[in-house]
C-alpha cells in the first residue's frame, strides 16, 4: 500500500482556516489501512478542527465524506455535489488522490492533509515499513525477495556498506540492514553463491530519473 | 599512453607495491573552509613520511574542500594524492568527468567508496545520489582505464579521429572487516577485486583477532595475491575519543582491553601512539598485509612519529 501520515495539526489549520466551507474527504483504500486518512481519521480531524475553530473564533464550516478511492474517477460520483458546494477540499488521500481530485474539479482548491511516505506494509499495529521504491525494473529475483534499492539506505546492489552492525542500518538502529536481510534470506534459500555475482550498474530511467512516469498499453486500450 | 613498464597507472604508490615494499599512506582531511594553509600545514607533516596521502571526500558527509582540490594542493607540496570519490554526491556523469579532470591534473590514485550517509553530516536533509555503488565505481574506473571506454560504451576520445586519451588510474577500494554480516565481508572484497581494485584500504583496526580471522578468509580465497591490502589504523588520542568512536562510528569495534590500556596510561596520547606502533609491527607479520594506511584524525602531525617508531622510515624512492 501507499503509506502516509497526517500533517501536523497547526499546518493543516493554517492551510484551511480561511476556506469558508470545507469538505474533508477521506479515502477508503491504502490510507485507511495505514490509519491516516480513512473515515475514522476524517471524523477525528473534523472534530479537532471544529474545536480549534470555536476556540479561535474562526467561522469555518466543515463537512465530512469518505469515498472508496480518490485515484479513480468513478468513486467521486457520490460526493460530486458536496465537492462542488465546498470552497475547498481537504483531501486525506495520498498525493495521488489529492492531485486526481484536483484534476477532476477544475477551479476547486484541493489541499493535502497527509504527508505521503512510501510503498510499504504494516509490520505490526502502529508500525509500517517500506518495501518498494518503485524503480521500474524489479530486481527481487536476484536478492532472495528482499529489495536492496528500497531497503538499503544507499541502495547498494553489491553488498552491505561498512556501517551495518548487528543487523541494523547505520542510519537508524531501528531499521534492519537490508543487506543483513538479503544475506539471511539467500542463506536460507541456499543461494549464497549468487551473492558473488557483480550486479551491473542499474538503469534508473524506468523510475523517477526517467522523468514523470507513464505507462501506455495498447493491448488494453479501448 | 600506456606505461611500458607493466604499471597500470605508474603512481608512486603502485611502484612502491611493485618493488615489494611495505607501503605507508596517511589520511589528510581537507579543511571545512577555503583555507589553503590548513592543507599546506598538514601536507608539511606528511611529506617524506608516506608514499601517498589519501584525501577524504566530504567524510561523514560534512562539507569540506573537495578531495580533488585539496589533493592538488597536496601535490604542489610534493605529496602524491589518493583522491577519494564517494557515490553519495555524484552520478556516473559527474564522476567520469571528475576522473578525466583529475587525471589531466596529474592524479594517479583514486579510492572508490560508497560514502557515509548524509544523515551523519551537516546537511542531513539533502538528497543523495547513489547512482552507482562502490563495486560498480571500481568497475567503471577499470573500464575507463583498460577498455578506454566510458560506462556507456563510447570510446574515450575527443572525436572520431582523435587519439584515445583514457585516465590511467591506480584503483583503490575499501573493506570493513568489522561490519556485519561478517561472512559477506570477504565476499564483498572478492567482488571489489574482481571489479578491478588494485589496492584496498581497511576500516581502522582495533580488534586484531577479528582482523586476523578476516585475513585468514582473504588468504583462503587467494585475494591477497590479487590485490594490495593496506591495513587501516587510527591512533587514539584519548579515552574520550576511543569511547566516542566505539559508540558513534558505524562499523567500528574497539575491544575493552584497548580502552583499559588507554585509561590506565598516564600520557594517553603517547599510549595511543604506542598501541598504533605495536599494531603496525603485528600487522607486518600477517601474510597478505601489503601496507598500512594511517588515519590520524586531525592529528596528522603525529604520523611521522608513528611511521618512524614502526621502523618504516625512510620511505623508499622508487
Amino acid at each position: 500500500m501507499i503509506t502516509a501520515v497526517q500533517k501536523p495539526f497547526e499546518e493543516i489549520y493554517r492551510m484551511v482556516e480561511a476556506s469558508g466551507k470545507l469538505l474533508i474527504l477521506g479515502c477508503g483504500t491504502c490510507v485507511t489501512v495505514c490509519m491516516a486518512g480513512g473515515e475514522k481519521e476524517v471524523g477525528i480531524l473534523a472534530s479537532t478542527l471544529r474545536l480549534a475553530c470555536r476556540e479561535r473564533g474562526s467561522s469555518l464550516e466543515i463537512e465530512e465524506a469518505t469515498i472508496e478511492r480518490q485515484c479513480d474517477r468513478e468513486f467521486f460520483d457520490p460526493v460530486k455535489a458536496q465537492v462542488l458546494g465546498a470552497d475547498a477540499v481537504l483531501s486525506m488521500a495520498c498525493g495521488v488522490g489529492v492531485q486526481f481530485c484536483s484534476e477532476l474539479f477544475e477551479g476547486k482548491r484541493v489541499l493535502p492533509a497527509l504527508n505521503t511516505r512510501f510503498y510499504g506494509t504494516t509490520v505490526q499495529q502502529g508500525l509500517w515499513s517500506e518495501r518498494c521504491a518503485g524503480c521500474g525494473t524489479c530486481v527481487l529475483d536476484r536478492f532472495g525477495g528482499v529489495c536492496p534499492v528500497a531497503r538499503c539506505a544507499k541502495s547498494l546492489l553489491n553488498g552491505p556498506c561498512g556501517g551495518a552492525q548487528d543487523g541494523k542500518c547505520e542510519v537508524d538502529k531501528e531499521i534492519d540492514c537490508g543487506w543483513q536481510l538479503i544475506y539471511d534470506r539467500m542463506s536460507a534459500l541456499g543461494l549464497l553463491d549468487s551473492l558473488m555475482e557483480i550486479q551491473p550498474v542499474k538503469d534508473w530511467s524506468t523510475g523517477r530519473d526517467g522523468g514523470p512516469g507513464r505507462i501506455r498499453r495498447q493491448d488494453v486500450e479501448l | 599512453m600506456k606505461e611500458g613498464n607493466g604499471l597500470k597507472a605508474g603512481s608512486n604508490l603502485e611502484r612502491v607495491f611493485q618493488a615489494g615494499h611495505f607501503a605507508v599512506t596517511a589520511e589528510l582531511g581537507p579543511p571545512k573552509s577555503a583555507e589553503v594553509e590548513v592543507v599546506h600545514t598538514k601536507a608539511g607533516y606528511l611529506k617524506g613520511v608516506v608514499d601517498a596521502v589519501n584525501i577524504t571526500d566530504n567524510q561523514t558527509a560534512i562539507v569540506r574542500m573537495s578531495s580533488l582540490a585539496a589533493g592538488l594542493l597536496a601535490m604542489r607540496e610534493g605529496l602524491e594524492p589518493v583522491i577519494q570519490i564517494t557515490c553519495r554526491d555524484r552520478n556516473r556523469i559527474a564522476i567520469q568527468s571528475d576522473v578525466l579532470g583529475a587525471y589531466a591534473l596529474g592524479v594517479r590514485n583514486i579510492l572508490c567508496l560508497s560514502g557515509d550517509h548524509q544523515k551523519f553530516g551537516n546537511h542531513p536533509s539533502c538528497k543523495n545520489v547513489y547512482d552507482l555503488d562502490s563495486v560498480q565505481l571500481i568497475g567503471m574506473l577499470k573500464e575507463m582505464r583498460d577498455d578506454k571506454r566510458f560506462l556507456c560504451g563510447e570510446e574515450i576520445r575527443n572525436g572520431k579521429n582523435a587519439p584515445l586519451a583514457e585516465p590511467r588510474i591506480f584503483i583503490g577500494g575499501a573493506a570493513n572487516p568489522f561490519g556485519d554480516p561478517f561472512p559477506v565481508r570477504v565476499i564483498r572484497l572478492a567482488k571489489k577485486v574482481r571489479a578491478g581494485a588494485d589496492f584496498i584500504q581497511t576500516q581502522c583496526i582495533y580488534d586484531m583477532e577479528r582482523f586476523e580471522e578476516w585475513m585468514r578468509q582473504v588468504r583462503e580465497r587467494g585475494l591477497h595475491e590479487q590485490v594490495k591490502i593496506m591495513a587501516g589504523l587510527t591512533p587514539l588520542k584519548s579515552v574520550g575519543m576511543a569511547q566516542y568512536m566505539r559508540d558513534n562510528v558505524a562499523g567500528l569495534r574497539i575491544p575493552d582491553q584497548v580502552l583499559e590500556r588507554l585509561s590506565k596510561a598516564q600520557d594517553k596520547a603517547a599510549e595511543g601512539i604506542k598501541i598504533c606502533v605495536e599494531q603496525i609491527q603485528r600487522l607486518r607479520e600477517i601474510e597478505g598485509v601489503a601496507g598500512v594506511h594511517i588515519m590520524a584524525i586531525e592529528w596528522e602531525k603525529r604520523v611521522a612519529e608513528i611511521v618512524e617508531k614502526a621502523g618504516l622510515l625512510p620511505r623508499p624512492k622508487v
